[in-house]
């Protein structure tokens, strides 16, 4: 029965997707509506050809999903920083905006890109792959509702498609971080309510009696994420044939929102999921328990109780109220203390396996994940203060921010996490070179100094040669003059994105053979039942 | 229009502040409650078990 309905559904889906691509009022769209067509297509004739198999009840851990997750997290990563590698240069060499490519490869359509290949492609991947994973293992139960974590992965994967087309093509609500028009907005509402009912399943059915920290951290990121994206994508269609929408908010309401949701992004996408990957993670690859179970849960109230507050930082000296930018401001500050507190809790869960930071590089990057974690935490506070955001805002100084919590932070824990799961999915006894995951590590950290190093310069002076006044308070510089001066760092940067994209491109390739030519692992009873102690 | 957040701003501003830090507290103090050391040293365990298999696929 639901085989037939399933292929009622698909071709439904197709036909009508069709007919919206012959009636699309833009190129977005269109194209946007023949990608549907063919996936339902496509869908249709897979499932036809499968009508009437035997139905097999598998048993296990569900592991499918979380092998193509790997491997797409570790492509996305590489897209992503090419991409980002890439526009860095365009701003270094503005003929790279190639004239033939106008509208299409130039730096306004590139970034959207860029931003959302890592954070969304790279990172939301990482993060569904990782959730499947750990939510079965400390449930100690297999994932709920059948092929519902194929439809929530490759669900997923569409929104990505969409959003990666569209900004080529020039679809976007221009909010940033929340770009993808609202169709794709749509999709993803589906897709996430879904992935909320996997998760929350799972852990109903759970062997355990207790839910392991992790998937409190996880279950946070699932449930504000669907919060954040609902609101902030409040919108009225112009036409349903057509990719362009009308924000329901409007003036500095909007701006609040929009930053409310951008910073949550942040908080609950890029910290609260990642937390959870850390918490896991870090003591499987240390072998052994968190440092302190209780502060992992004061971190996880303090963390969601006061990143929720902290948005109204990014609009320092704007129409919002200077109450409540103060506001933002002060939970901004308190929350230096529960990210120290998680940083310190990841951190000394190795205390009596320090020896292992000479031996596994594996472990060295978590450790160096977490260094910069509370690096970037101790950053964004400061800099949510008034008087430094007034030297900090619109300059170079917020990427160099971003970037040592995202490269250093996101993309190193990732790293991790990849370099844990690969022998373990494909049960294989080790990863192929050890070697190959000290140069990755090397490179990637010497990239990112490189980066953060000279964004702040950059910034700092950007930011001191727009206010700089002569004798009569007439401004010195002109903006180029800062463009100007900032050609070297842009180099600097841009020499740092080569080292972390080399660093990830050696990270695929070690993946690649440790499927393919690693040992396999004896038995996977003997190597893996071990307790910890 | 204004009196509508008028009032949702007094509420928040008070007693919903008021219940959410309350809330907190209480789990710091749930979190120290006596006899929590054993239970939270179990849990802090769960991923040393069922690497493998689903628990009750065990036996």
């Amino acid at each position: 029965m639901w085989d037939y309905l399933k292929l009622a559904i698909y071709g439904l889906i197709a036909v009508l997707a069709a007919i919206a691509a012959s009636y699309a009022r833009d190129i977005a769209y269109q194209v946007h509506a023949i990608l549907v067509t063919l996936i339902a297509g496509g869908l249709f004739v897979y499932s036809l050809r499968r009508v009437g198999e035997e139905k097999v009840v598998e048993t296990g851990y569900m592991d499918g999903p979380v092998r193509v997750g790997v491997a797409l997290t570790a492509f996305w990563g590489a897209v992503g920083f090419l991409v980002g590698t890439w526009i860095a240069f365009q701003l270094a060499f503005p003929n790279l905006n190639f004239g033939w490519a106008e509208g299409y490869l130039n730096f306004g359509r590139l970034r959207p890109l860029h931003t959302s290949a890592v954070i969304f492609a790279f990172g939301g991947t990482a993060l569904i792959t990782s959730s499947m994973y750990v939510v079965q293992r400390t449930s100690g139960a297999r994932l709920w509702g059948g092929n519902l974590a194929w439809f929530v992965f490759w669900g997923y994967q569409i929104v990505i498609l969409l959003a990666a087309t569209g900004y080529l093509l020039g679809a976007t609500q221009s909010k940033e971080y929340a770009e993808p028009e609202w169709y794709t907005d749509l999709w993803l509402t589906i897709v996430w309510v879904a992935y909320l009912l996997l998760f929350m399943g799972t852990l109903m059915k759970r062997k355990e009696p207790h839910i392991y920290v992790a998937n409190w951290f996880y279950l946070s990121f699932i449930v504000t994420i669907a919060m954040l994206h609902v609101i902030n994508n409040l919108a009225v269609p112009v036409s349903i044939f057509g990719s362009k929408s009308v924000q329901l908010f409007s003036g500095v309401q909007d701006a609040m929102t929009q930053w409310w949701y951008g910073h949550n992004a942040v908080g609950f996408f890029l910290t609260a999921g990642f937390l959870g990957m850390m918490y896991y993670f870090v003591p499987k690859q240390a072998e052994r328990p968190v440092f302190s179970y209780k502060l992992s849960i004061i971190h996880f109230w303090a963390l969601i109780f006061l990143y929720i507050w902290a948005g109204p930082h990014h609009l320092h000296y704007t129409a919002l109220p200077d109450w409540a930018g103060t506001l933002g401001m002060v939970f901004s500050i308190i929350l230096w203390m529960p990210s120290w507190g998680g940083m310190i809790n990841g951190l000394m869960t190795l205390s009596g396996a320090w020896d292992k930071l000479r031996t596994d590089p594996v472990i060295r990057m978590m450790v160096v994940s977490i260094g910069f974690y509370g690096m970037s935490t101790f950053e964004g506070p400061m800099m949510s203060i008034r008087a430094v955001n007034s030297l900090s805002h619109y300059t170079d100084w917020t990427i160099g921010h971003v970037h040592s919590g995202a490269l250093g932070w996101n993309g190193m824990i990732t790293f991790g996490m990849l370099y844990f799961l690969v022998p373990r999915l494909w049960n294989r006894a080790g990863l192929y070179s050890q070697k190959l995951v000290s140069w990755h590590f090397w490179l990637a950290t010497i990239g990112i100094v490189l980066y953060a190093s000279s964004m702040w310069v950059t910034g700092i002076m950007e930011g001191l040669m727009w206010r700089e006044v002569d004798a009569q308070g007439f401004l010195v510089n002109s903006f180029a003059d800062t463009v100007a001066a900032k050609f070297p760092m842009y180099v600097v940067r841009g020499m740092g994105g080569v080292l972390f994209l080399t660093g990830a491109l050696i990270m695929c390739y070690n993946l690649w053979m440790t499927v393919k030519r690693s040992p396999a692992a004896e038995t996977a009873s003997d190597a893996q039942t071990a307790p910890a102690e | 229009m204004m009196d509508t957040y008028s009032l949702f701003r007094e509420i928040a501003d008070s007693w919903v502040l008021l219940a959410m830090f309350v809330f907190f507290l209480g789990t710091v103090v749930w979190a120290f409650r006596p006899g929590s050391r054993k239970v939270h040293e179990d849990t802090a365990n769960i991923p040393f078990r069922h690497e493998d298999k689903p628990a009750g696929d065990r036996d």
